[in-house]
């Protein structure tokens, strides 16, 4: 890890937690910083953070491509895939490229060297600036299945990356969360004070745990009562970084689309005081855990 | 039996309050939860009795035989998801190996073999109510394949229903098309903002890809009122059935923590949440004219 770059990953068990309001913020609180959407079924800081579009690239797979005249129909292909995307039906091969998870091992096992891999194309990465903030977005086409290779490529953009990276991951804990908090150093768990949120706050909480990660609570849309989320946290030990109360105004400008930190000095104070104890238990992280 | 699916784009819409909202007004037979990456419907189902479990199984995953393996390094080579690492000896990791077989096949010393694999727990409650659920293993991928378990969970038992009421997954990938395929009617919940209508306009393209009814309804919609309008202009545009508008309620969130249903108590939430039901009720037994339907 090379000195004074900090990727930090925010997690949550479910959307709608504040998840990509608390990203977006934390990146544009900090002084040049990278936010990179992982959430590429459903990317949303490009809508608050408005970013220009510098640089646009398609993201590919590979998906076989038969040639009738060789292939002889033994079906060797068919037996091989584990994942069911191809069949032998009325002397042709068909193959079902949305359930292709694009191994290339049909084209190694055809005898006849029938099968050619071609490119099809899943979605896009644009790179734009939005002020301080450098802004990298992964974008799935609709009715694709996974977004992996999306975050994959994601993943390896932001190694190049000097400075602080602030990663909005998918919600959940699947796959693509973990591909997502691959390189992190630290992450952000934001959890909702709702017995659902709780619920989801243990999911993630697992996944960081299992992946070995330093990680940290924010307690989002408090409110005067009680907050199951914040119980558990308790229970279990987790440090609390943060907790933002639950406020008309910040929920206005985030639903309109809005960066509250460049709306408001109070808001810029509560992000940057919040990145600031973050980057207090990063410090903490690397020395006891190097 | 007619399917419907209640989907969000995005979690923390109030997706599940009101699927569990409806599953209560309908007195609903047969429901499923189908967020197997993280279920919340049976924190809100109060489910007495215990559940029958069992293992489901995903892809395998490739295991290597050290005492076998001659460090060639060639699946290392092969396998496009970076699953295998070079440690002292070659090793597979179970996180990224997506059971594709490809390094099996090119061992030249049969090191490799694929292992089964649980990626999963299917849950059915099968009493007078047969209600579905599942939990996806950590970081285990193929969450699809597992959602149409839930839901042949339902389709399989002897309950004589009308209408079954399925709570989505989040997100439009593999788990989302996976509950989409099959059901009657799915009905979107809308956040006002300006996220929540770019998850809608996604969640609308991909149902529109599987041909199914979509109706829609807004959740907190005097949050944004502008917002609101906007979506509503959006399903107009689309010829998108709209249910209905539930505002914001205060109580809900107290409601919800203590475990109760949202339309056991009084408020404007709870009546706006029946009127929605209705009208969407009524939508879904409309289709009756479509043909080899019974
Ligand atoms: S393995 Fe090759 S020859 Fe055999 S059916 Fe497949 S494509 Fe045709
Ligand atoms: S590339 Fe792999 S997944 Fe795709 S069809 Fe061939 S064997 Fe099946
Ligand atoms: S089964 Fe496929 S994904 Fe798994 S290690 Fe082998 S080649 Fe890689
Ligand atoms: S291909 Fe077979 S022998 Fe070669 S490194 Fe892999 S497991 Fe070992």
């Amino acid at each position: 890890m090379a000195e004074g770059k900090t990727q930090i990953a925010v997690l949550s068990g479910k959307g709608g937690t504040g998840k990509t309001m608390l990203s977006v913020n934390l990146a544009a609180a900090i002084e040049n910083s990278l936010y990179v959407d992982c959430d590429v079924e459903e990317p949303n800081g490009h809508l608050f953070l408005k970013p220009s579009t510098e640089n646009e690239k398609n993201v590919f797979v590979q998906h076989p491509k038969v040639c009738e005249q060789s292939c002889n129909g033994c079906r060797l292909c068919v037996k091989f895939c584990n994942f069911n995307a191809l069949a032998y039906i009325q002397e042709k091969l068909m193959v079902f490229e949305d359930i292709c998870h694009s191994c290339g091992g049909c084209a190694l096992v055809c005898p006849q060297k029938a099968i050619s891999e071609e490119d099809r194309t899943i979605g896009k990465i644009s790179e734009g600036k939005s002020e301080n903030v450098k802004v990298l977005t992964g974008v799935l086409n609709p009715g694709e299945q996974s977004g992996v290779p999306i975050i994959s490529e994601l993943v390896k953009m932001c190694r190049k990356e000097p400075g602080t990276t602030i990663i909005d991951c998918p919600p959940g804990s699947s796959c693509v969360v973990m591909d997502s908090i691959k390189d992190a150093d630290y992450c952000i768990l934001v959890a909702e004070p709702t017995i659902f949120g709780a619920s989801n706050l243990e999911m993630v909480y697992e996944l960081v745990k299992l992946f070995n990660k330093p990680f940290g609570v924010v307690l989002n849309k408090c409110l005067k009562d009680k907050n199951p989320a914040e119980e558990f946290c308790k229970e279990k030990g987790i440090t609390v970084v943060g907790k933002i109360p639950f406020d008309h105004r910040l929920g206005k400008l985030n639903g309109d689309g809005q960066i509250a930190v460049r709306e408001s000095k109070l808001y810029k104070k509560m992000f940057s005081d919040l990145y600031v104890r973050v980057a207090k238990e990063v410090k903490h992280e690397k020395v006891i855990n190097p | 039996m007619k399917k419907l699916l209640i989907l969000s784009g995005k979690g923390g819409t109030g997706k599940t309050t009101v699927a569990s909202a409806f599953i209560k007004l309908h007195n609903a037979k047969v429901y499923a939860d189908c967020d197997v990456d993280a279920p919340n419907l049976h924190l809100v189902t109060n489910q007495g009795i215990k559940p029958k479990n069992s293992d489901y199984y995903g892809l395998p995953k490739a295991k290597i035989d050290n005492l076998l393996c001659v460090r060639c390094g060639i699946c290392m080579q092969h396998c496009r998801f970076d699953a295998i690492y070079k440690a002292e000896v070659y090793k597979v990791n179970e996180y990224q190996c997506e059971g594709c077989g490809v390094c099996e096949l090119v061992c030249p010393n049969k090191a490799v073999t694929l292992q089964p694999d649980i990626a999963g727990q299917l849950t059915l409650y099968d009493d007078s109510e047969v209600f579905s659920t599942a939990q996806l293993k950590m970081g285990r991928g193929t969450s699809g394949l597992l959602v149409s378990e839930v839901k042949k969970q339902i389709t399989s038992p002897s309950i004589k229903t009308d209408l079954a009421i399925i709570d989505g997954s989040p997100g439009i990938g593999c788990p989302v098309i996976a509950s989409i395929k099959g059901v009657d009617m799915v009905l979107v919940v809308a956040e006002p903002s300006v996220s929540g209508l770019s998850d809608i306009k996604r969640i609308i393209k991909t149902a529109e890809k599987f041909q199914v009814k979509t109706a829609l309804c807004i959740n907190k919609y005097d949050l944004n009122l502008e917002k609101s309008k906007e979506i509503e202009r959006y399903c107009d545009k689309k010829q998108i059935f709209f249910a209905g508008r539930i505002p914001f309620d205060d109580k809900a969130v107290k409601v919800v923590n203590s475990g109760k249903n949202i339309v056991d108590c009084d408020g404007e939430a709870a009546e706006a949440i029946k009127d929605i039901f209705n009208s969407v009720y009524g939508r879904i037994n409309g289709y009756k004219h479509t043909p080899n339907e019974d």
